[in-house]
């Protein structure tokens, strides 16, 4: 169930958003490591279908947050979340909630490339074959095939599918992560910073990637590069010291910020 | 702040490389000597090597080959003096053969086979010796092998047959030159008409070396020490190994697994992991106390036996293998867990699917090494008896045994030095080719699982 935008923007300026359905959406999201508090009450709306970029200086807390959607803060001992997030009407942080269901709707891929070391076809496949989406090699096949095709790697890749995933290049091994997330059909893809160690040209290739994945797909990208956020984003959240500092689209926060801190920012001054 | 970054610098860039010119001759120095010092104590750990092998293989490969004579043997009637051996046809019931074999054995079983061989080693003399030199020069379980021989096959009673018939320790000892030959007659092992005897069928070669077989072969002997041999400690040692890592590997693996990938970070956990690094440093005779108390005497295993002291090296090896274990775990990169944890896998399918394949080639390193230390353990095994004379291969785990470094044990406690000093050298070769054999098996067993990811 996608519900309808309410107001409940950090900044509460109307943005192109408004019209669009709301697939994630924050309520007063805290996050301690142990007696450190690394986010402060961050609430936030993120449309569906989109892309929406999460910017601010390291150690600001916007991988930490990224990583509350997926709940892989789990896997930290210390760390501690409260607060709502809602996909769709679901608390994903309710104690209730499978953490390997919550994974299969939201996927991930990661600042380094991470394939497994196993063959390119069993990377893609995993996702599927683990949580029982197919029930012949024909069918696999066909998402295989599929999701590399929708990553972008399928001519590259389609005469050594059996060949080790680690044996290809940096940009390859990141589109492959991708192909391997969408094979689950996600419906939300989280990135943490997924072009920090690419080269400009694969970096490129993973941006216009981004850009038709929103076609079907909420993604929600973490990055350094304020140029990326400009060029793939519709909607951008500024992170400062754990605090949401201010949300709106891309365009519009790009050139005629609310917040002076997101136009120092922006504007190059700090970060 | 900004004043020190304006100021100028003290070293003008003019200098700096003078300066680090100067100092290039020293830092080069350092280096080398610090090289000389690496290759120097590279140099001395081989040489240590060396020389423990090259001891252990001089004194230890002489003991493989040993005295025997090349007799004919005559299976004098007169002398084996038995009637036919039962037949199982020839019985109604079983038991009524199984009684008759039973006698017609302990008929044979009281047959003086000695006499047997006196004459067989006569016939090779021009002068025949008296009965009681020549029983110094034969192995006296050869009686037995003779015995044995027409056990199996009774058809040989009024033959002859070529034997090889091992000579005796201390002929071993006077042919290979382990005891002074100027000493007097009041200090050797064998008086002067026996010396005289054994250079006279040296001479002839009626008397020679040949590969001891029954090393490998035979069992511990205490009246025949030429005949003695490794099988029984060998099996006891491949009984308690098999124990060892049937209990151990999937106990540790499980446990480290456990410990690593599942277990909360609590005061309980932190308990069990500083028990289990202590446990690792417990000296292993405490070991064999705790099995002398536990499983001897409060679960009345029997003693001596291999199931015993496979227990008691399993308790040894556990935190080896717990911690050895815990550390390839942690060498798997966190990034495959992520990847895996964000597809949606479970733990178990993370353990199983992606961090067990990575690790098993670390898993099988510390299970070797597992078993290498305690392959050669021998306190915790005197405690629990097996360095009891046992005159038997087990036939199971249940039997009693001894163990191949108890073996040695009792072999480098012999007083019979001059003998059984390269008997224990050649006890320690088999040790050692035991372990070697075990490393180079995991090497192996690792180079493929590697290839194969």
């Amino acid at each position: 169930m996608e519900q309808p935008v309410s107001s409940v923007q950090v900044t509460g300026r109307d943005n192109q958003a408004a019209t669009t359905p709301i697939k994630v959406s924050a309520r007063g999201v805290d996050v301690f490591y142990g007696e450190k508090q690394a986010i402060k009450s961050v609430s936030i709306n993120i449309p569906s279908r989109s892309v929406t970029a999460f910017i601010g200086p390291s150690g600001c807390g916007k991988s930490t947050f990224l990583r509350c959607i997926n709940r892989m803060n789990d896997l930290i001992d210390s760390c501690r979340v409260t607060g709502e997030i809602l996909i769709d009407a679901d608390n994903v942080l309710d104690r209730s909630v499978d953490v390997v269901l919550l994974r299969a709707r939201v996927g991930m891929v990661f600042q380094k490339p991470n394939p497994f070391p196993k063959s390119i076809y069993d990377n893609v496949a995993y996702g599927p074959k683990i949580h029982g989406l197919v029930r012949s090699k024909a069918e696999m096949d066909v998402i295989v095939e599929q999701s590399l095709r929708r990553a972008a790697l399928w001519d590259e890749v389609k005469d050594r599918l059996k060949e080790p995933g680690n044996g290809l290049s940096g940009g390859q091994q990141q589109r492959l992560c991708i192909a391997r997330a969408i094979a689950v059909s996600p419906e939300v893809i989280l990135m943490d910073e997924p072009c920090s160690a690419l080269d400009p040209i694969a970096t490129a290739k993973i941006e216009e990637l981004i850009d038709e994945l929103r076609q079907n797909f909420t993604i929600i990208i973490v990055t350094h590069s304020m140029q990326q956020a400009a060029r793939v984003s519709q909607q951008t959240a500024f992170f400062y010291l754990g605090i949401l500092v201010e949300t709106g689209s891309t365009e519009f926060m790009f050139t005629n910020p609310h917040d002076q801190r997101t136009q120092d920012y922006i504007t190059g001054r700090f970060g | 702040m900004s004043s020190v970054a304006h100021a100028p610098s003290p070293v003008p860039a003019s200098r700096t490389a003078d300066l680090v010119a100067a100092s290039l001759k020293r830092r080069r120095r350092q280096e080398t000597r610090f090289k000389a010092y690496g290759i120097g104590c590279a140099a001395l750990a081989v040489l240590f090597v060396a020389i423990l092998f090259g001891t252990i293989l001089r004194s230890g490969i002489p003991a493989f080959f040993q005295a025997v004579m090349s007799v004919d043997v005559y299976f004098d009637p007169e002398i084996v003096d038995v009637g036919p051996r039962p037949e199982p046809s020839e019985f109604p019931t079983t038991a009524a053969y199984d009684a008759a074999y039973l006698a017609w054995q302990n008929e044979l079983a009281g047959i003086n086979f000695g006499r047997i061989i006196e004459a067989a080693i006569n016939a090779e003399l021009e002068t025949p010796a008296a009965s009681r030199d020549l029983r110094v020069i034969y192995a006296s379980n050869e009686r037995f092998r003779l015995r044995d021989m027409v056990q199996a096959d009774p058809g040989l009673i009024g033959q002859t047959v070529p034997f090889e018939l091992i000579a005796g320790a201390d002929v071993d000892v006077w042919v290979k030159g382990n005891i002074d030959r100027s000493l007097p007659e009041s200090q050797q092992q064998l008086t002067l008409v026996q010396q005289q005897l054994v250079d006279g069928m040296v001479e002839d070669g009626t008397m020679h070396n040949v590969f001891a077989t029954w090393i490998f072969t035979n069992v511990d002997s205490r009246s025949s020490p030429a005949t003695a041999g490794l099988a029984g400690a060998f099996v006891g040692t491949l009984y308690m190994m098999l124990i060892v890592i049937v209990l151990t590997v999937p106990i540790g693996v499980a446990g480290a697994i456990y410990l690593e990938e599942f277990a909360p970070r609590n005061r309980f956990t932190d308990l069990v992991e500083i028990n289990i690094n202590n446990i690792a440093f417990v000296p292993s005779i405490v070991f064999g106390l705790l099995g002398a108390a536990v499983f001897i005497n409060a679960l009345q295993l029997p003693l001596s036996a291999p199931i015993v002291g496979g227990l008691v090296l399993s308790l040894m090896t556990l935190p080896t293998i717990i911690i050895a274990t815990r550390s390839v775990l942690r060498t798997v990169p966190p990034s495959i867990r992520e990847a895996a944890f964000g597809l949606g896998a479970s733990r178990v399918q993370v353990v199983f699917h992606h961090v067990l394949p990575l690790v098993i080639p670390g898993i099988l390193t510390a299970t070797i090494i597992g078993v290498a230390q305690a392959i050669g353990e021998t306190a915790p095994l005197l405690l629990i008896g097996m360095n009891a004379f046992v005159a038997n291969v087990p036939s199971g785990i249940f039997d009693q045994s001894t163990a191949l470094p108890v073996q040695l044990y009792l072999w480098a406690a012999n007083e019979n030095q001059n003998f059984f000093a390269a008997r224990t050298s050649a006890a320690i070769i088999v040790l050692l080719a035991m372990m070697i054999l075990l490393n180079g098996l995991a090497i192996f067993l690792r180079q493929r699982l590697q290839t194969r990811w």
